[in-house]
């Protein structure tokens, strides 16, 4: 049996991986089905993001270009899914997780844990936990910023965090600098992480946006060491 | 011409007419050509992004070199480019000598081998106009997954054929390529349709994490294992040490690697009793490695010197070192404890880099150092100095760059823990990134200085002189030199 052909094909080669694949992939499956999985039109239904109306408000020429119906549940939907598809094909979740951990202070520096019910919709399939914090954690990034910020920053990062590593996407702006589609629908889907939560956005320390010279960082780092509490580590 | 050498030639000649009939070295050759051409590529494509993490990169603001989008054809390019082919070569070279039967349809092999680059070369079109799939190591479009799956449906059909009809009890090697054709087809299978299209959020997690675990230990690592118990006893010219290790070896790895998918996530919201599962199933690979590592080495037991003066054997017995480091690691990141501080850090970044080029990268390199010179018709190598210089370049670029960033994931995940702010973990990161990225020209380097010899040796493979081993590896010369 141990060195036989059907030996190796059947229990071997089928049967070891289809008890891994019922113990460690249908298992958890089968503990989430009492949750049901939300589709954009349902994220949209529940109503509309106020970054989104905002990006309407500031950029109203270039905004009724790409979203010609203006703001309504299906432009907010449709601008979810784009955002969600260009967070996914442009890598950001190879340097950006999305789930706060209960350990290492996380929930003091990003917000509450993240639970499954959160990642219960489409826009989590597959899900982004994320693999590598190059970048911070983006499931409380919803409204820490603004969209003024957003848009300086998916232009050139360095404008408004000089030692970010990030890279640049001017492929998200029209010749005139403006957001086009794509960067309507990705700062909408940034702006919407963490938007479900019923306390948010979540500040890090005291300011909404990242200090970044010497001395602001120096101020707050005083501010938040004050303030630190022990933890569980 | 003397009558030694044209007596020498003929009998060349009547051996390749006979392995001709069994082996298609033709096939071999080409799958190691394009292999060594991806793995350039997969390689490039890592310094690339490594420059964005110093703020240098050259192509800043143009779509299709966006950074991202480069990482996604380093890590693809690394599996289905370079190892993938690499593997496909070396099954072509060894399982019809160990069946004595060649593959099922030698058309069929090449069709094989054209379609695959068209399916490797599908996704890098689909990484850089953004159509990447959300699953590591599964980035690959959704539309090239169905085709990439018919794929290895039929490499399996094309060498099974041959095991198959073999008679007798098989090799240890077989056994290792049988499981692994079958699993291939499933995690492929299971990673890239069930996450897109029939489950969602934490429960696709756990999935994703059996993919990216299983793609490594039930594509990658069986094939890789069996290549080693094959090509290892031939070069010592001595029987594998213990028969009852062997199995032990591969029954423990069949039953408990598939159980380690969900140790990626740990402290994620899938049920922690399962995350404990997945912890306690990979404490116990370890221990299966260990027999694994004590079997080979007690095979070049009394053969030691080897590791000195034959090239391949040192490159295969360094990738074993290298194995027993990662899977030692891999017993204690897997904890709970070092999860809170490694998780997300570059710590596992060095992780990937030690299996993925550490282990099977330095045994693929063996084994087209072994072979290359018999594929190619050549007596030797061009200059056995530069195959020594590309084992060092690699190996010693390696290891800098795997403590660099094991360090640079301590600091980062001590860092964060503390509470600094963000700019200032990447501060601190940065003269770790810098070190990555100069280790990273070290090892392309040796890259290509080893793809120059292979070209060079095909152009004088007339007159290159012959070295002291039979199958064309560098003699002491070469090694002791360096």
């Amino acid at each position: 049996m141990f060195e036989s052909k059907s030996g190796v094909f059947l229990i071997a080669g089928i049967g070891f991986f289809s008890l891994s694949f019922l113990v460690m992939g249908v298992l958890p499956w089968t503990m989430y089905l009492d949750q049901p999985e939300l589709t954009v039109e349902e994220i949209a239904e529940q109503g509309i993001l106020h970054e989104f109306v905002d990006l309407a408000e500031r950029f109203p020429k270039q905004f009724e270009e790409q979203y010609p119906g203006g703001v309504t549940t299906a432009s907010f939907a449709e601008a979810l899914e784009l955002g969600h598809k260009i967070y996914v094909g442009e890598a950001c979740w190879h340097c950006h997780s999305q789930q706060v951990r209960p350990v290492s202070n996380e929930d003091l520096r990003w917000g509450p844990v993240s639970h499954a019910r959160e990642y219960q919709n489409v826009l989590q399939r597959p899900v982004l936990f994320g693999t590598r914090r190059v970048g911070p954690d983006l499931a409380r990034e919803g409204a820490r910023r603004s969209n003024d910020w957003h848009v300086a920053h998916f232009f050139k990062p360095t404008i408004v965090a000089p030692t970010s590593v990030m890279p640049e996407y001017p492929w998200f702006y029209d010749e005139d600098g403006y957001p086009n589609k794509r960067g309507f629908a990705i700062i909408t889907y940034v702006q919407w992480l963490g938007s479900w939560l019923v306390e948010y956005p979540y500040y890090q320390g005291e300011g909404p946006a990242g200090p970044t010279t010497d001395d602001a960082i120096n101020q707050r780092r005083a501010g938040t060491q004050t303030k630190k509490k022990e933890t569980d580590f | 011409m003397t009558q030694a050498s044209s007596h020498q030639s003929s009998a060349a000649q009547m051996n390749a007419v006979a392995r001709d009939s069994l082996v298609d070295t033709r096939i071999v050759l080409a799958y190691f050509s394009v292999s060594l051409t991806f793995m350039l590529i997969a390689m490039l494509a890592g310094l690339l992004f490594s420059l964005q993490f110093l703020q240098i990169y050259p192509f800043a603001g143009i779509e299709f070199f966006s950074p991202g989008r480069w990482r996604f054809i380093h890590t693809a390019g690394v599996a289905f480019g370079f190892i993938a082919n690499a593997f496909l070569g070396a099954l072509h070279w060894s399982v019809p000598r160990l069946t004595l039967k060649p593959v099922l349809d030698k058309r069929l092999s090449w069709f094989i081998f054209f379609a695959w680059q068209a399916i490797v070369l599908a996704s890098v079109v689909g990484f850089l106009i953004g159509h990447a799939q959300a699953v590591e190591w599964g980035e690959t479009p959704v539309w090239v997954d169905p085709v990439a799956l018919l794929g290895l449906i039929l490499v399996g059909i094309n060498f099974l054929s041959p095991i198959l009809k073999a008679p007798g009890p098989m090799y240890v090697t077989l056994w290792y390529f049988i499981a692994a054709f079958v699993w291939t087809v499933l995690v492929y299978a299971m990673g890239n349709f069930l996450p897109e299209y029939a489950v969602g959020g934490a429960a696709s997690g756990a999935l994703i994490g059996l993919y990216i675990h299983d793609l490594v230990g039930l594509f990658v690592t069986p094939i890789g294992w069996g290549l080693m118990y094959y090509f290892v006893p031939i070069i010592l010219k001595k029987p594998i040490w213990s028969h009852g290790l062997s199995l032990v070896g591969f029954w423990g790895l069949a039953f408990f690697y598939p159980l380690n998918g969900i140790h990626h996530f740990l402290y994620s919201p899938i049920p922690m009793f399962l995350q404990y599962g997945a912890v306690i199933s990979t404490i116990a690979v370890e221990f299966v490695v260990a027999t694994v590592i004590i079997n080979f080495f007690g095979t070049i037991r009394h053969k030691g010197d080897m590791l000195r003066t034959n090239l391949p054997i040192r490159w295969f017995y360094i990738g074993m070192v290298f194995y027993f480091t990662t899977c030692l690691q891999c017993a204690f990141q897997v904890t709970l404890t070092f999860q809170k501080i490694i998780h997300f850090s570059d710590w596992v970044v060095g992780h990937s880099h030690l299996v993925m080029f550490g282990v099977f990268g330095f045994w693929i390199l063996g084994m087209i150092t072994y072979l290359m010179p018999r594929l190619l018709g050549a007596s030797g190598w061009y200059r056995p100095s530069w195959n020594a210089w590309h084992f060092w370049l690699s190996g010693i670029g390696l290891l800098v760059m795997f403590f660099d960033l094991t360090v640079a994931g301590l600091v980062q995940g001590f860092a964060w823990r503390g509470l600094a702010l963000w700019e200032e973990s990447v501060i601190a990161s940065s003269p770790f990134w810098l070190l990555r990225m100069i280790t990273g020209v070290a090892i392309i380097v040796g890259q290509l200085l080893f793809i120059c010899n292979i070209v060079m040796t095909a152009i004088h493979k007339r007159t290159v002189e012959p070295t002291a081993e039979p199958s064309g590896t560098p003699a002491h010369g070469a090694a002791a030199t360096t």
